[in-house]
């Protein structure tokens, strides 16, 4: 056991975890993190808060996941290369493992150029690969980049997101392979819609065996509108939304629902697929409707580890 | 290789100018002169449309190298002809600013916004591919720079935002990362993308405090290689 979270039990256990994603909200209240937090206690294994997404800024995700775990849940920390430099990042592991938070995702971060304040400085002093990598050498070998000692232990489940359409496409495998071999124990994908895609990459990496070194996640995300598929089809670069989807959306009379059926039928398909372990549902801004998905996909109850 | 450069608006030169009212111009015969941001047509156009405000251009110059030392004699005649101008307006990079800001007492202000150090890739077309980090990795990276030429300045990219050969900031942009994938493809270097390479010492670069470097040896600064 690395950090012995809920989430790490569930995954070593053989479960099909599911994680959600808790968007936090643009000021102070802890309240929409713990009503969040309440809405989704059941339906999830651990909670996702993201970080400054899309860089646009939110109460932070180090204090997010500290009312989480102040509320009993198992949150995930997600964390950016983009705003903090390694002495801030360094820190801030420290400060989750101080707040009892276990799981980190380590990402690189959207650019600034897509926020609410285009015009910062980024700072982007370590990557992604190069965060997981320190985050392993602070849990494994008890040091800090530079080499220094840490006092105490950093018990810490490593996860990183990792895009199956993403280009260069001959290297989307390589690419996950260098994470695993930085630390990643677990993965979490950018949203797969378009299936076929994303069990053939699925395949190259079992052939690799890398699901025999890392737990793979798919990202699942809710459509809630016809102009949200056609949206992320357009201007969300590395999500590959198909037409059919959106077609299927316009066709529809109930639109919601034809969405909820879509995601459903895709959480079954991604199921079957061999080496993955689990769904992450982000349902950015529509958190209610993650009970009723993971209720409809035959996913409750959550397994007690 | 150039000081890629581009003109300020008038509107905010007048405003450096604030109270000084006799102006002198100093263009430069290198780089602007080539961009056409600050050569003799540009200082001439600017000593034109500064004379139809309230100001008054009092002279101006091109000097050949603006960043370079004058020579002695070259540099008497300088101070003389600006003689009399309550400031000076430099139409170069801030380089040649600073070179002739080190002659003078009065103020001598930029007309021109120094962008890059960079290299015409297409005609009129300027990029830029090195921002002088101290501890160059192009031997790693097929020759194209991941500082740069990377929006997040990625060691160990691409990040999931690269699609179709573009970054994700711009689909007029290439995608740093790509363009590293497929020259050490074609250089059949392609195990060098499976590198996980460390984070970098970035006190080489600008973040470890302002730079300088002596051909002295003994005099060069801890740090610089
Ligand atoms: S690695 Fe450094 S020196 Fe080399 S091209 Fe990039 S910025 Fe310039
Ligand atoms: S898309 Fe390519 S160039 Fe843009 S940030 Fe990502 S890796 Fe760097």
């Amino acid at each position: 056991m690395k950090a012995g979270t809920n989430l790490e039990k569930v995954l070593n256990a053989g479960y099909f975890a599911v994680t959600a994603e808790i968007g936090p909200p643009k000021g102070g209240s802890a309240r929409v993190i713990e009503s969040k937090g309440e809405m989704l206690r059941h339906t999830a294994d651990a909670f996702n808060v993201t970080d400054n997404q899309t860089a646009v800024v939110r109460l932070s995700s180090l204090a997010a996941c500290g009312i989480l775990r102040r509320i009993g849940l198992d949150p995930v920390m997600q964390m950016l290369c983009r705003d903090r430099n390694r002495i801030m990042l360094q820190g801030d592991i420290c400060g989750a493992v101080a707040l009892g938070i276990g799981n980190l995702l380590c990402l690189t971060g959207d650019h600034v150029k897509f926020g609410n304040h285009p015009q910062s400085k980024v700072v982007f002093d370590i990557d992604s690969i190069q965060l997981i990598s320190a985050v392993r050498t602070m849990r494994d070998e008890g040091k800090f980049i530079s080499g220094e000692e840490v006092a105490g232990p950093i018990p810490i489940f490593i996860g990183a997101v990792e895009n199956p359409y993403a280009d260069p496409f001959e290297f989307r495998t390589a690419r996950l392979s260098k994470k695993v071999r930085a630390g990643a124990d677990f993965i979490q994908t950018q949203a797969v819609y378009d299936v076929p895609k994303f069990t053939q990459w699925m395949a190259e990496v079992c052939e690799s065996g890398l699901d025999k070194q890392t737990h793979v996640l798919a990202g699942i995300i809710p459509v809630k509108a016809v102009g949200m598929a056609r949206y992320m089809r357009d201007y969300v670069s590395g999500v590959e939304v198909p037409d059919w989807l959106v077609k299927r959306l316009e066709d529809a009379k109930d639109v919601r629902e034809e969405g909820i059926k879509i995601i459903l039928e895709i959480i079954e398909e991604v199921k079957l697929i061999p080496g993955v372990h689990g769904i992450h549902i982000q349902a950015v801004g529509w958190e209610e409707v993650v009970p009723e998905i993971v209720e409809r996909a035959g996913l409750l109850p959550r397994p007690i580890v | 290789m150039k000081s890629i450069t581009a003109q300020k608006p008038l509107e905010e030169l007048l405003e450096s100018l604030g109270k000084a009212k006799k102006v002198f111009i100093v263009g430069c015969g290198t780089c602007p002169t080539m961009m056409g941001t600050g050569g003799v047509e540009q200082v001439s156009s600017l000593t034109e449309r500064l004379g139809e405000t309230r100001k008054k251009v009092t002279g101006s110059i091109v000097l050949p190298v603006a960043c370079e030392p004058l020579p002695f004699e070259a540099q008497k005649e300088f101070l003389s002809e600006v003689d009399g101008a309550e400031a000076v307006l430099v139409m170069s990079c801030a380089y040649g600013v600073r070179a002739v800001a080190d002659l003078l007492e009065i103020p001598v202000l930029p007309a021109l916004n120094t962008l890059f150090i960079g290299r015409e890739a297409e005609p009129g077309v300027f990029i830029e591919e090195c921002s002088q980090c101290g501890d160059c990795v192009l031997a790693l990276t097929g020759g194209i720079c991941p500082i740069t030429r990377c929006a997040k300045s990625l060691f160990n990219g691409p990040c999931g935002g690269s699609v179709g050969g573009k970054c994700e900031i711009d689909p007029k942009v290439p995608c740093g990362w790509q363009l590293i994938y497929d020259r050490l493809k074609a250089l059949g270097r392609l195990e060098q993308m499976e590198v996980i390479i460390p984070p970098r010492d970035w006190s080489l670069s600008w973040s470890g405090g302002p730079r300088t470097y002596s051909l002295d040896e003994k005099e060069r600064s801890k740090g610089s290689k």
